[in-house]
C-alpha cells in the first residue's frame, strides 16, 4: 500500500507537470513555433478528451457486469470518425468559416442568431454536464482511496485524513482551467497551451492502461489464453444481454456524444487549426479508441477470478496491481484515471464557460443599464472575469452533486446520463446542417421538450441519494403517485431499461416536435440567410450574407466596439488587415456593408454570433434584409448543384458515345483493311488469267511460222480463260451485291424433291465426263421448304461440281441424301474425294484447296457464294464434320408449315 | 519477233516454278523457241528438289503456289550456298509495293508483275543467264 501522502504528492507533482507543459506551449504558440501543436496527432489525441475516467476505469467495470456491452461505447465514435467526409467535414467546415466558439454558438447561430436558442443550449450543457463532472471527481477520489489503502467501507464518508479529496481535485482543476483555459490568446477560441495537455494526458493513460493490460495478461495469469481459460470469460463473453436494445442504443448514443458533448465540440470544432487535420484523426482516433479498449475485457475477467467477490469492479485497474504487490504500476493506473478525469474537466469546464459567458452573462449585462456596457466599458474584461468565476461555479456544482448522487452508483451509469442529456442536441445539429427548413422554433420546442423529459425520466431518479427520499418515492411512484406518470416507466412503457425508456422518450419526442413545428412556423428572414450559409457551406463563401444584409456603421464605432471586446491591439490589427481589402470603393468613414459583415464574424469568434450581433446592430443602422437576395442565394446554389448534376450526366453521356465512336472507328479499320485484302485478292485473281491471255495473244500476233495446230490450242485457251475472267467478274459483283444487301431473294414454298431432282439432272453431263458416279436418295415428301428456287439451285450446282471436279478417288463417287428435321429440309452432299482439310477457311473469300487442279480451278468465291445465299434464305450451309473420307456438305432450308 | 536459238542460249536451263498451266505452257513456248531447255515444277514443296536435280541457270519462280509459297522457296535457295549463285526472275500477280520490297530484300534477281510482256520476260532471262 502506498500512503496517502505519497499519492497525493504524486498527483500534485503530475499536475504541476502538466502546469509547465501547457505554459511552454502557449509561449510557443505566441511566438509561432507550434508546428508539432498543431500538427495532426495533438489534434487526434486532443480527441480523446472522449475517454475520460468513465472509459477508463469505467469499462472494465462495465466489461465485468454486462460483457461486450462497453465496446459500445468506442463503437460509436469509430463510426463517425470513419465517415468523417460526411458529416465531421461539413461541421469543421461550417466552425471555421462562421468562427463558431461552442455547441451553443452553432445551434443559435444557424438558427437566426438567436440569443434564447443559445441559453437554452448553455443550460442544458450545464446542466448535463454537471453529473459527468461529478463523476470524475468520484473516480478520482475513489481511485484515491483505492490506492492508498482507505478501507472500501469508508468511501462514503470523504473526508480523509482531514483532507477532503474531492473538494481539492475540484479546486486544483478549476485553477488549472482558469490559467490556461481564460488567457484568449486571439479572437478563435483555440487554446494550445491546454490541447498540448490534453494531448501528454491522452499518452499517459494509454501509456498506464496497457502497463497495467500487459501485466495482468502475461504475469498474473500467464498468457492471453490462459485468460480466456477462467469461467469468468465464458460468463462475460456469451452473457445473453450483449446484443439487445441496449447495446443499439449505447452506440447510437456514443456516435452523437462525439459530435454533441460540449467538450467533444470544443476539441473536434473549435480547436480545430486544419480541416485536413480529420483526416488523420478519421484513422487514428479509431486506433486510440482500439488500443484503449484492448486489454479491457481479459482486465475484467481476471479482476473477477482473481480478486475477492466482494471487490468492486470499477477499480480492477488499481485492485489488481495491488492485489501482486505491484504498488508503482498501481499508481501508474491511478495517474492514468486521474488523467483521464482532469483532461475531462478541463475542457469541459473551458466549453462551458465560453458559453456561459458568451450566451448568458454578456448578453444579460448589457441589457443592466446600471453597467452601461452599451456604450463603453471593457466586454473584454467582463468576459475574462464571467468565464473565471464559471469554472469555480460548474466545478462547485460538480462537487455538489457528487455529494448528493448515490453513492453507490456505478461510474457508468452516470456518464450515460450525460451522454443522453447532450444528445438532446443532436437533432438540432443535424436539421441545422442539411435541413434547409429547419425553424428556431421547432428546435426550441423540440430540445426543450427532449430535455425536460430527459430530466424526468433519467436526471431525477438517479439523485435517489437525496436525504429526504422525496425522489426516491416519486421514482417509485409517479408523479403526484399516478401510475402513468413513472419516471421510468412513462404512459405504462414497463418491462425496459431505464436507458433506452429515456432515450426512446427524450429523442423520440425532441425529433417529433422539431419535425412538426418547423414544418409549421416560418423563419424568419435572419434565419432564411443563415440556414442558406450553413447547409450550402461548401458553395457559399464567406462574405456572402452582405449581399443579403445591407446596414451602415461608421468606422469610429466599428472601431470602439472590436477594441472593447478584442482589446485595442487586436483591434488595431484587425483594421489594419481589413482596410487593405475593403477600400477600394467606399471610404473608411462609411465601410460598406461586406466590411462590417467581416467584423461581426470575427467579434462572433469572440463573444458568439448571438451577442456580435446584438452589439453590431445597435451601431448599425438601416438595417434591412433582402428577401430576394436570400431567395436569389438559394436558387443558385440550387442552380450549381443542379448544374454540376448535368454536367456529370452530360460528361457520362460524352464518355459512353466516345466509347462508342472508338468501337467504330475501330470496326470501321477492320472493314477497311479487310476491303483492302479483298480488292488484292481480287486484283491477284484477275491477273492470272490476264496473264495466259496476254503471253499467248503476243505469241500469236508475233509469229508467223506457228503450226496451226498450236495456233488453235492457244486460242482456245484465250478463249477458256476469257471465260473464266468473265465468270470471276460476275461472281465478284455478286458477292458484291449480296454482302451490301441489294439481291432479292424470294421465299416460296419449294418442292424439295423438284429442286434437288432439276439440280442433279443439270449437273450430270459434267459428270459422265468426268467419270462420276452420281448419285441421289430422296424420297418424296409432303413438306415443302421455303426459299428462291434459281439461288436453291445455283447453291446446289456449286456444291455438286465441287464434288465432281475436285473428286481424284480411283471409283470417283457423289451422293446426294436428305433428311427432315425439327424444322429443316436438310439436304446432304457427300462424295469419296480427298476430303477438306482447312475447314475453318473453306468458305472464305478466294480460299482453295492445296490440291485444287489448275485445270478445274475456280474463283474461290464459290462457297462463300453459297453460305451468304443459304443464310438470306434463312437456311445453312455446313461442311459435316464425321463424314470418314472424302467431303460432306449439309444444307438446311426452313420447312414450310 | 522471230526469234532463233541462239548460241549464247545454247544448253543453258530455265526452271519454271508455278502452278497455273496455261502460263508455264507459254512460258515454256517462248523459252524453247529461244533455245532454252526448260524444266518445270509445280508444287512449292518439291521446287528446291528440283533446283538441287537440274541445276538450272535461271529459275523462274511464282509467288503464289500450292503447299510453300514463293518468298519461302526463295529464302531456302540464296541460304543454300551451293544455290545462292543461281539467279532467281520472281514473277506475280501479286503486284504490291510491299512484295517487290519484301523479294528485294530477299536478294531476287529480277522482279516482273503479271500480267508481262514476253519480250521483257525473255530479255531478263538472257540477261540473268549471262552473269
Amino acid at each position: 500500500m502506498l500512503s496517502a501522502n505519497f499519492v497525493l504528492a504524486t498527483a500534485l507533482i503530475y499536475v504541476l507537470v502538466l502546469f509547465l507543459l501547457a505554459f511552454a506551449s502557449d509561449r510557443q504558440s505566441r511566438r509561432g513555433g507550434n508546428r508539432l501543436i498543431r500538427s495532426p496527432l495533438v489534434y487526434t489525441l486532443s480527441l480523446s478528451v472522449y475517454c475520460t475516467s468513465w472509459t477508463f476505469y469505467g469499462a472494465v467495470g462495465s466489461a465485468a457486469r454486462n460483457g461486450l456491452e462497453f465496446a459500445a461505447i468506442y463503437l460509436g465514435p469509430t463510426l463517425v470518425f470513419v465517415g468523417w467526409w460526411f458529416f465531421l467535414r461539413k461541421l469543421v467546415r461550417i466552425g471555421h468559416t462562421y468562427r463558431i466558439t461552442s455547441i451553443a454558438d452553432l445551434i443559435s447561430s444557424r438558427f437566426g442568431k438567436s440569443t434564447g436558442l443559445a441559453i437554452l443550449v448553455t443550460c442544458i450543457a450545464v446542466i448535463s454536464t454537471t453529473p459527468y463532472i461529478a463523476l470524475q471527481l468520484k473516480a478520482v477520489t475513489t481511485s484515491f482511496q483505492v490506492v492508498s489503502g482507505i478501507s472500501v467501507l469508508s468511501l462514503t464518508d470523504s473526508t480523509i485524513g482531514g483532507t477532503n479529496t474531492a473538494l481539492w481535485v475540484a479546486i486544483s482543476m478549476a485553477l488549472f482551467t482558469i490559467l490556461f483555459g481564460t488567457r484568449n490568446l486571439d479572437a478563435n477560441e483555440h487554446h494550445p497551451g491546454v490541447v498540448a495537455a490534453i494531448a501528454f494526458e491522452a499518452l499517459v493513460k494509454l501509456f498506464a492502461i496497457l502497463a497495467v493490460g500487459f501485466f495482468v495478461v502475461f504475469s498474473m495469469a500467464g498468457g492471453i489464453n490462459q485468460v480466456f481459460e477462467y469461467p469468468a470469460a465464458t460468463v462475460l463473453l456469451y452473457s445473453e444481454q450483449s446484443f439487445s436494445w441496449r447495446w443499439v442504443n449505447l452506440l447510437l448514443l456514443s456516435a452523437i456524444a462525439i459530435i454533441c458533448l460540449p467538450r467533444q465540440f470544443q476539441t473536434t470544432v473549435v480547436e480545430n487549426s486544419n480541416e485536413n487535420h480529420l483526416k488523420t484523426a478519421s484513422w487514428a482516433f479509431p486506433l486510440y479508441l482500439f488500443l484503449m479498449s484492448l486489454f479491457v475485457i481479459p482486465i475484467a475477467i481476471a479482476g473477477l477470478s482473481l480478486l475477492p467477490e466482494d471487490a468492486n469492479p470499477d477499480m480492477f485497474l488499481l485492485t489488481l496491481p495491488i492485489s501482486a504487490g505491484q504498488n508503482s504500476l498501481a499508481l501508474l493506473a491511478f495517474i492514468g484515471g486521474f488523467s483521464s478525469a482532469t483532461s475531462m474537466v478541463i475542457v469541459a469546464n473551458i466549453a462551458l464557460s465560453i458559453m456561459i459567458s458568451n450566451h448568458i452573462i454578456v448578453p444579460l449585462a448589457l441589457k443592466i443599464p446600471l453597467l452601461r456596457l452599451n456604450s463603453r466599458g471593457d466586454i473584454k474584461y467582463l468576459l475574462r472575469t464571467s468565464r473565471r468565476i464559471s469554472i469555480g461555479v460548474i466545478l462547485f456544482l460538480g462537487y455538489v452533486y457528487y455529494r448528493t448522487s448515490a453513492q453507490s452508483d456505478a461510474l457508468a451509469s452516470i456518464g450515460l446520463i450525460a451522454f443522453v442529456g447532450v444528445s438532446q442536441f443532436c437533432p438540432a445539429i443535424i436539421a441545422g446542417m442539411f435541413w434547409r427548413n429547419a425553424t428556431a422554433k421547432g428546435v426550441t420546442v423540440g430540445m426543450s421538450a427532449g430535455f425536460l423529459l430527459w430530466a424526468y425520466t433519467l436526471f431525477l431518479p438517479s439523485l435517489t441519494g437525496s436525504p429526504d427520499g422525496i425522489i426516491a418515492h416519486f421514482v417509485e411512484q409517479g408523479l403526484w403517485s399516478i401510475e402513468a406518470l413513472k419516471p421510468q416507466a412513462l404512459f405504462g412503457l414497463t418491462n425496459i431499461d431505464p436507458l433506452v425508456h429515456a432515450v426512446f422518450w427524450s429523442l423520440g419526442t425532441n425529433i417529433f416536435c422539431l419535425i412538426v413545428v418547423s414544418v409549421w412556423s416560418n423563419q424568419s428572414p435572419l434565419e432564411q440567410l443563415q440556414s442558406a450559409l450553413f447547409v450550402d457551406v461548401f458553395r457559399n463563401q464567406p462574405g456572402t450574407e452582405s449581399r443579403v444584409l445591407q446596414r451602415r456603421a461608421t468606422s469610429r464605432d466599428l472601431y470602439w466596439l472590436t477594441q472593447r471586446i478584442l482589446g485595442s491591439a487586436q483591434a488595431r490589427d484587425l483594421f489594419q488587415q481589413l482596410s487593405d481589402n475593403y477600400t477600394d470603393h467606399h471610404s473608411l468613414d462609411t465601410p460598406d456593408p461586406r466590411f462590417i459583415a467581416h467584423i461581426e464574424r470575427h467579434l462572433a469568434g469572440s463573444i458568439g454570433a448571438s451577442t456580435a450581433r446584438t452589439l453590431v446592430s445597435q451601431i448599425a443602422t438601416g438595417e434591412t434584409i433582402s428577401l430576394e437576395e436570400i431567395i436569389n442565394l438559394v436558387d443558385e446554389t440550387q442552380q450549381v448543384v443542379e448544374y454540376s448534376h448535368r454536367l456529370e450526366k452530360q460528361s457520362e453521356t460524352l464518355k459512353s458515345t466516345a466509347r462508342k465512336l472508338t468501337q467504330a472507328n475501330e470496326q470501321l479499320q477492320q472493314i477497311d483493311s479487310q476491303k483492302d485484302e479483298f480488292l488484292s485478292q481480287v486484283s491477284h485473281e484477275l491477273r492470272t488469267p490476264m496473264t495466259s491471255i496476254r503471253s499467248m495473244a503476243e505469241i500469236l500476233l508475233d509469229s508467223n511460222n506457228i503450226a496451226d495446230k498450236q495456233r488453235a490450242h492457244f486460242s482456245r485457251i484465250i478463249y477458256e480463260e476469257s471465260i473464266r475472267l468473265t465468270r470471276l467478274l460476275d461472281e465478284i459483283l455478286e458477292i458484291s451485291r449480296l454482302e451490301h444487301g441489294e439481291m432479292d431473294i424470294k421465299h416460296e414454298h419449294l418442292n424439295p424433291e423438284k429442286c434437288i431432282s432439276r439440280a442433279i439432272e443439270t449437273c450430270l453431263g459434267i459428270a459422265h465426263r468426268g467419270g462420276v458416279s452420281l448419285n441421289c436418295d430422296v424420297p418424296t415428301t409432303t413438306s415443302t421448304m421455303i426459299g428462291d428456287p434459281d439461288r436453291f439451285h445455283q447453291v446446289m450446282i456449286n456444291l455438286l461440281t465441287n464434288a465432281i471436279n475436285y473428286n481424284t478417288a480411283q471409283n470417283p463417287r457423289v451422293e446426294v441424301s436428305c433428311r427432315i428435321s425439327k424444322s429443316y429440309y436438310e439436304v446432304y452432299i457427300q462424295d469419296n474425294g480427298p476430303g477438306i482439310e482447312d475447314r475453318e477457311s473453306v468458305f472464305e473469300k478466294f480460299s482453295r484447296g492445296p490440291n485444287e487442279s489448275s485445270l478445274y480451278r475456280g474463283s474461290g468465291l464459290g462457297l462463300s457464294i453459297s453460305r451468304q445465299l443459304m443464310h438470306k434464305m434463312r437456311g445453312s450451309l455446313e461442311l459435316v464434320d464425321d463424314s470418314n473420307c472424302g467431303a460432306c456438305f449439309r444444307l438446311k432450308m426452313p420447312l414450310g408449315v | 519477233m522471230a526469234t532463233q536459238p541462239s548460241n549464247a542460249t545454247l544448253n543453258k536451263t530455265v526452271l519454271i516454278v508455278e502452278d497455273e498451266l496455261h502460263i508455264i505452257e507459254s512460258l515454256r513456248f517462248i523459252l524453247q523457241r529461244a533455245g532454252y531447255l526448260v524444266h518445270e515444277v509445280h508444287d512449292g514443296n518439291d521446287a528446291v528438289n528440283s533446283v538441287r536435280a537440274h541445276i538450272p541457270d535461271v529459275i523462274v519462280l511464282d509467288l503464289m503456289l500450292p503447299n510453300k509459297n514463293g518468298f519461302e522457296i526463295l529464302k531456302e535457295l540464296k541460304s543454300d550456298l551451293a544455290l545462292s549463285n543461281t539467279p532467281v526472275l520472281m514473277l506475280t500477280a501479286k503486284g504490291q509495293q510491299q512484295d517487290r520490297a519484301n523479294a528485294e530484300q530477299l536478294k531476287v534477281d529480277a522482279f516482273i508483275t503479271k500480267p508481262f510482256s514476253n519480250q521483257e520476260v525473255l530479255s531478263c532471262i538472257d540477261h540473268l543467264s549471262k552473269r
